[in-house]
């Protein structure tokens, strides 16, 4: 019983933190079909600007509170850049945009360790989230608990926006007919900048979260760039339902293997869960159902 | 209203529509006819701006829009309802209104003046838009184009391929728009109605204006033979 809850929850835990990676890129990559290789070096970025954050503020509680509004800000206004600079001259050259964004993201970990120094950095946890708390027999770290929660609010947060403002009205509309979006009005244009600039964004405070869990280095967002593709990939292109339940089904299967193998055997075994899946399903969990393909 | 001077578009470097001159005046509707192929829809697309000009102008009231983004051209009054009833199809048919009301004045009050015109869409407002009957998406499309407010309404084959007794409400929309004011260019390809609703009309054939003038006596005779190869 502690066993299967203890894993259950590593499951739930470890799908909260790539939930929180892959949601930005469920923007970029699933909304827009943008391969923006650089997503993880703005999770970097995030970590970094909680790192800055605290050497500044000293206290970690509220550094942190800082620093996850303002790990957002930083990583939007990268991708913004990045959005304005380059990959809006890229459209509908997905190769092209794959090595472009992948160059940036080599240039931004060089520019990390030119700032910070190769080797890592810890930020420290806030005392309120030092320690565990005991749930059903199992002993929880409390900053697994606090991710959990703020993964929650931001797919929430996410979900809302696309389905209840007028600027998801937007991107939903750009993501489905482009050109119909113009003569409707809407600035396809600006709809991009904004997309990019909220998924980016949401990278950042990825990053600043992950701090509470281990260290950070130049390289720690590459690290997380592939589990997060597959997770949009795994859940079907654009639908957040489908990360997240792509995102929990990942990381109780990493936990299951772990348990049985090694960590490294346990990517390995994932890897090949969700290539059968896909083999199976190319569309992922969820598609769009709809009568005509306009 | 509309002025178009030696236009000349097309796709990637090739042209498909050649130096096509063309007006519509102030409460004036305009019939664009020719074959499939000839190059109505491909016309249509770079009035709104969704193709370049490739040379040659577009005026709307004297203000050039040769160059502005489609977004744009609608602020300024141009509102387009393209071919094969397109809509948003993964929002819900209240959704595809609401997207075009967002940020206006009486953005309600408009939305429901549409729905006035076109009461089949009222119950339909939380279905998806890609699950609607063509006529249903047709009635959707105009309603979607009619709350940016235009000046000039432009319409592609707006019953192509629609039933009958849709066809006759979609008829009656135009008919009684054009009365309120509106300036329309309509590309139909029914003769009968084109030439009963539009005081003008323009006959493409190979993306050529073949015959143009107006809907008067005659007209019906000189566009069977523009269209006939
Ligand atoms: N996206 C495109 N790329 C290349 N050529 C195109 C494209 N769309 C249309 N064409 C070509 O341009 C020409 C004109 O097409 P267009 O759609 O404007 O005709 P149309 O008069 O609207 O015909 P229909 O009555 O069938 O709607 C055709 O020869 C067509 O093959
Ligand atoms: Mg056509």
């Amino acid at each position: 019983m502690d066993l299967l809850v203890g894993q259950l929850f590593t499951g739930l835990s470890t799908g909260s933190i790539l939930l929180l990676a892959a949601l930005g890129l469920s923007l970029t990559f699933g909304q827009m079909g943008v391969i923006n290789m650089a997503h993880g070096e703005f999770i970097m970025a995030g970590c970094y600007t909680a790192y800055v954050v605290q050497q500044i503020a000293g206290d970690a509680g509220v550094s942190l509170l800082i620093a996850l509004p303002l790990g957002f800000a930083v990583g939007g206004a990268m991708g913004l850049v990045l959005e304005a600079l380059l990959i809006r001259h890229l459209y509908h050259r997905p190769l092209d945009t794959l090595l472009v964004t992948f160059g940036v993201g080599l240039i931004l970990q060089q520019v990390a360790r030119d700032v910070f120094g190769a080797p890592a950095v810890n930020v420290s946890v806030p005392p309120a989230l030092r320690g565990g708390v005991d749930l059903l027999g199992v002993t929880v770290p409390k900053t697994r608990l606090f991710i959990m929660g703020l993964a929650i609010v931001a797919v929430t947060a996410v979900a809302l926006v696309l389905r209840f403002t007028p600027a998801g009205r937007r991107i939903r509309a750009v993501v489905g007919n482009r050109d119909l979006a113009e003569t409707a009005g809407i600035s396809s244009r600006a709809v991009d900048a904004g997309t990019f600039f909220i998924g980016s964004g949401l990278a950042g405070v990825a990053g600043v979260a992950l701090t509470l869990i281990g260290s950070t280095s130049p390289t720690t967002g590459q690290s997380y760039l592939v589990d997060a593709f597959l997770v949009v990939v795994a859940g079907g292109l654009g639908r957040i339902k489908g990360a997240v339940v792509a995102a929990v089904a990942l990381g109780a299967t990493q936990a299951v293997f772990e348990t049985y193998s090694t960590a490294s055997l346990a990517k390995v075994g994932v890897f090949i869960v969700i290539v059968v899946f896909l083999q199976l399903r190319p569309q992922g969990l969820f598609t769009l159902r709809t009568r005509s393909l306009a | 209203m509309l002025t178009l001077r030696n236009l000349t578009c097309g796709y990637g470097r090739t042209p498909v529509v050649h130096d096509v001159n063309l007006d519509v005046g102030t409460d004036q509707v305009v019939a664009v006819m020719g074959h499939n192929g000839a190059g109505k829809t491909t016309l249509l697309r770079a009035v709104v701006g969704l193709l370049p000009a490739m040379t040659g102008t577009i005026e709307l009231d004297g203000r050039d829009l040769t160059r502005t983004p489609t977004h744009r051209r609608i602020a300024h009054g141009m509102a387009y309802v393209p071919q094969g009833q397109q809509c948003f199809a993964h929002l819900t048919a209240g959704e595809n209104l609401r997207l075009v009301a967002d940020g206006r004045k009486h953005g309600k009050t408009l939305i429901d003046e549409q729905l006035d015109r076109f009461p089949a869409l009222r119950p339909l407002q939380n279905r998806q838009a890609g699950l609607l009957s063509g006529g249903q998406r047709q009635q959707l499309a105009i309603a979607r184009a009619l709350i940016t407010e235009p000046r000039l309404l432009i319409l592609d084959e707006p019953t192509e391929g629609i039933q009958p007794n849709v066809v006759a409400e979609i008829e009656a929309a135009i008919v009684d728009l054009a009365r309120s004011g509106l300036s329309v260019l309509l590309v139909e390809q029914h003769l009968g109605f084109a030439l009963q609703a539009a005081a003008q009309y323009a006959v493409l054939r190979s993306g050529r204006v073949a015959s143009h003038g107006a809907t008067g006596a005659g007209a019906r005779e000189r566009v069977r033979e523009a269209m006939a190869i």
